[in-house]
């Protein structure tokens, strides 16, 4: 055979002839009856599973099974890290399986509901009810509703008292579950932080207590979990109301089940190296690459970021075990781009070392890195070259958050106004055309004044970067999105301004960015309306009874929230105006409403580890416009979380290099890709 | 495997399918042409690739292209449609009004918007199978099946567009979805039979790297 040149035409032939092994289907399977409707409906191929990574198991030599979900579409599901490496850990063991479900689009739905097809697997399209566990992961709020779907398609009923020993017990995690209150009455229990262990921590109690015949039904297994101190089963909680609507209390309503729960830290991530075999879709997909998490945690501490304050504290994979995970990450999937993800990329003690060494060992191949940027500084565009060797350039974001110098001192994002015009004219210079700001409207405090002053930014910008490239070619992109103040931050306590003030807002700001026309040519405004913010603070920071808003929504209707096309602001606010002043309260005392110190919170029984003493002072410091400096370079500032936890912070440097990759001849057969 | 990719700002790896089934159709023929940058087994490459595929997608032989594209030699498939709760002897009636009819107008929604087309003149034999099956009994449920082999053209008929086509001829509404299968696709002789596209190729003493 003549070999062409690289990147020549050297053509072959696959062919495919009848079939001799057909899909094993397996016993339970729903496939005979979701088959025929398929070609009924938009993307069927998302329905269908048989991914590389994706594992069947034989059901009936699995002591634990877990149906895993995340709350949204194929689409934005499948790339979840979360789910993938829980998966993956789950289905390590030899007695455990795991399937995965995603939500399906409404009109799957319906013709499930037409044809009796209960909500199933992607795996062996089993049915969600058949398994012990079924396990949800909120990376936000709006995938309420589409728990509640996938519940019902299950035929387990709605309301967790209402569930027999027939039903799977329903456990939530994700970001979202440090506030699992508005789900209460639909979830069996609630995990707080890191997964990797705690699944495994569960799966041995359910194992134990099968393996003893199931003593005291279901009952007996949420109290097992329960006593674990890190698994908060909301049945065991009372919660008692003032007359004016605030919680008086909430406590246990049994004897031995603790009065808080505590979130679970995974420490030493290098002994959790995971994903390693990752899921290559089959469908078009959000993200479509290989992710590795280089680090968990940030103590920036960037007020409104809940992300940043509920998975303290830092704790860095090295720069070794980073290495050998994309290689051998890419060696299983042939995925071509990597993707080093964290909180706060630029921050890892070893980026440098690791992107200049990826960069090296990748170098005339078609993989490409990439770092999410949002640091505003020079530093992040020499990752950023170092990153785009390869020929192709990633996109640069800058997150100065907050308009103005004032606004920024509020949600301590540390960024002058003249950092980021030297940033920005750092990339122009070097060659990119094109860069992102993100900022925030609706912050705690914030004036007209204060998200006007994004337009004089990125005016400053343009100009400065025609000046400095000599060139009219150069274009910023002004990204503004929704503040929503979160449980277990210091904003925790603040009022939501009203969609018509932020909306006004950004209706100002559009005019002020266009106010110079030359200028304004070159920026792109982005943003997103107020109203579907004002629904997730109504989630984010609702309690109990806030669960009879989404129940309600759900029934008329509410499907995929987090979508533009389906969210309907109308149907929440009616909900909301039909159901809550039954308790005494409205959309408003939840969301534009200032909560006082002394207020009990929903989530105040849920430990994350954060003082809830230093949360309200680092409150009062942002409305005195105070900083706070990060506790990796200064010292401890006393958030609470290393001692409550008895955790510490792990960073490097190692001072270890990556070392060149010896080629890999001869064609590789995926291993355990499918059983 | 060591995938050739096309130049430019975002290189692509050189796949380019022939003629793919339309979506929710079986097909037990498909055809693809991978550029590769060096030489590679053939067998090891589509061991590998069944090994990456999901199952029931399974990739059952590979062979050196020596010369012209898949393209050229894919001229026309054959198709089987099955047709739950449709009397045989309803489907018959409709096929020889469709054989009779010189040209079939049918319309079909695509990416461009609604194009009209003749779904007549690609279909080169259109019969009844004789595996159909009538009710004998009062509860059988009848099931007509069709054979098609048609012809590779533009705008491509597919089969949806011939039952669309039985639907103009004579009023045909299967009352439940057809089940579509294409069982082969390749070059034509003059007797209507389909030639594999890769004889040509196996033909040639590199198959499985000797």
């Amino acid at each position: 055979m003549a070999p062409g040149p690289v990147g020549g035409r050297v053509p072959l032939g696959i062919m495919s002839v009848p079939s001799t092994t057909p899909r094993p289907v397996a016993a339970n399977s729903v496939w005979p009856r979701l088959e025929p409707l398929l070609p009924q409906v938009t993307k069927p191929i998302q329905y269908v599973g048989g991914e590389l990574g994706a594992v069947v198991k034989d059901w009936d030599a699995a002591t634990v099974r877990w149906a895993l979900m995340y709350p949204d579409a194929y689409e934005v599901g499948l790339p979840n890290q979360g789910v993938q490496i829980l998966y993956e850990v789950l289905n390590e063991l030899p007695d455990t399986l795991a399937e995965r479900t995603y939500a399906v689009w409404p009109d799957l739905e319906k013709l499930m509901r037409a044809h009796g097809v209960p909500q199933f697997t992607v795996d062996a399209h089993r049915p969600v009810r058949d398994f012990d566990l079924f396990g949800v992961s909120f990376a936000t709020e709006l995938g309420y509703t589409n728990l509640l779907t996938a519940i019902d398609l299950a035929g387990i009923p709605l309301l967790a008292a209402d569930r027999t020993d027939a039903d799977p017990v329903i456990v939530a995690g994700g970001h979202a579950a440090f506030n699992p209150e508005p789900i209460a009455d639909f979830v069996d229990a609630a995990v707080l932080g890191d997964g990797e262990e705690a699944v495994l921590e569960i799966t041995s109690i359910v194992r134990q207590w099968k393996a003893e015949g199931c003593p005291g039904g279901r009952d007996e297994l949420l109290l097992r979990l329960a006593r674990t101190e890190s698994v908060y089963v909301p049945r065991f909680y009372d919660v008692d109301y003032l007359p004016d609507g605030r919680i008086q209390r909430v406590v246990p309503n049994r004897a031995d089940v603790p009065f808080r729960v505590h979130k679970r830290t995974t420490m030493d991530l290098d002994a959790w190296p995971y994903p390693k075999k990752p899921l290559v879709p089959l469908a078009e997909t959000v993200h479509e690459r290989y992710a590795v998490e280089i680090f968990r945690g940030c103590t920036r501490g960037c007020r409104f970021c809940q992300a940043g304050m509920i998975t303290r504290p830092v704790r860095e994979r090295s720069i070794t075990t980073v290495g050998q995970m994309v290689q051998q990450g890419l060696e299983f999937s042939g995925f071509h781009e990597v993707g080093l993800l964290s909180l706060s990329s630029a921050d890892h003690s070893e980026i440098g070392d690791m992107c200049s060494g990826l960069a090296e060992q990748y170098q005339g191949t078609n993989v490409s890195l990439s770092l999410p940027s949002t640091r505003v500084d020079a530093f992040n565009i020499d990752l950023a070259q170092e990153l785009s060797r390869n020929g192709r350039r990633t996109g640069l974001t800058f997150a100065p958050e907050g308009g103005s110098e004032r606004i920024r001192k509020v949600i301590n994002k540390m960024v002058s106004k003249d950092d980021l015009i030297r940033t920005v004219v750092t990339a122009y210079t070097n060659g990119w055309r094109q860069v992102k700001l993100y900022f925030m409207c609706g912050l705690p405090t914030e004036t007209d004044e204060d998200v006007l002053e994004i337009a004089d930014m990125a005016h400053e910008v343009i100009r400065a970067g025609r000046a400095a490239t000599g060139s009219k070619d150069i274009r910023c992109t002004v990204s503004i999105g929704g503040f929503v103040p979160k449980p277990h931050t210091p904003f925790q306590w603040a009022s939501m301004e009203r969609p018509e003030v932020i909306d006004g807002r950004l209706r100002l700001l559009k005019q002020a960015i266009n106010a110079d026309r030359s200028l304004g040519r070159a920026i792109g405004f982005r943003y997103h309306d107020g109203e579907p913010s004002l629904i997730e603070g109504l989630l984010s920071r609702g309690d109990r009874r806030v669960g009879a808003v989404i129940r309600r929504v759900w029934e008329n209707g509410g499907r995929f929230d987090g979508w533009s096309e389906h969210f309907s602001y109308q149907r929440w606010v009616q909900a909301a105006a039909e159901v809550l002043p039954g308790f005494g309260v409205d959309l408003d005392w939840y969301t534009t409403r200032e909560r006082d110190e002394l207020e009990v919170l929903p989530w105040d029984h849920l430990d994350s580890g954060l003082d809830k003493d230093w949360l309200w002072q680092d409150w009062q410091d942002a409305l005195s416009e105070y900083e706070q400096d990060d506790c990796r370079w200064t010292p401890c500032f006393d958030c609470g979380v290393c001692p409550a936890m008895d955790t510490e912070i792990q960073i490097g440097p190692t001072g270890q290099k990556l070392l060149p990759l010896t080629p890999v001849n001869g064609l590789k057969l995926p291993t355990g890709a499918q059983q | 495997m060591p995938v050739a990719f096309s130049q430019g700002f975002t290189p692509h790896p050189k796949i380019s399918y022939a003629s793919a089934a339309p979506t929710g159709v079986a097909s037990e023929a498909e055809y693809l042409e991978i550029g590769l940058r060096e030489p590679v087994d053939p067998a090891a490459l589509r061991a590998a690739l069944d090994a990456a595929l999901s199952p029931g997608l399974d990739v059952l032989d590979a062979v050196v292209a020596t010369g012209g594209g898949l393209a050229e030699r894919i001229e026309a498939s054959r198709w089987r449609i099955e047709l739950p709760q449709v009397e045989p002897e309803l489907l018959a009636k409709a096929v020889a009004a469709f054989s009779a009819a010189e040209q079939v107008q049918v319309e079909r929604m695509t990416k461009q918007g609604r194009r009209v087309f003749d779904a007549r003149g690609a279909v080169i034999t259109i019969d009844v199978s004789a595996s159909s099956v009538t009710p004998s009994g009062a509860s059988a449920v009848p099931c007509a099946i069709l054979e098609l082999v048609v012809r590779q053209v533009t705008p491509s008929v597919r089969p949806d567009d011939v039952l669309s086509g039985l639907r103009v001829v004579a009023g045909l509404e299967p009352p439940v979805a057809p089940k579509v299968i294409r069982l082969a696709q390749g070059t034509l002789t003059t007797q209507g039979a389909i030639v594999d596209p890769l004889d040509a190729d196996r033909d040639g003493a590199t198959i499985g790297g000797h």
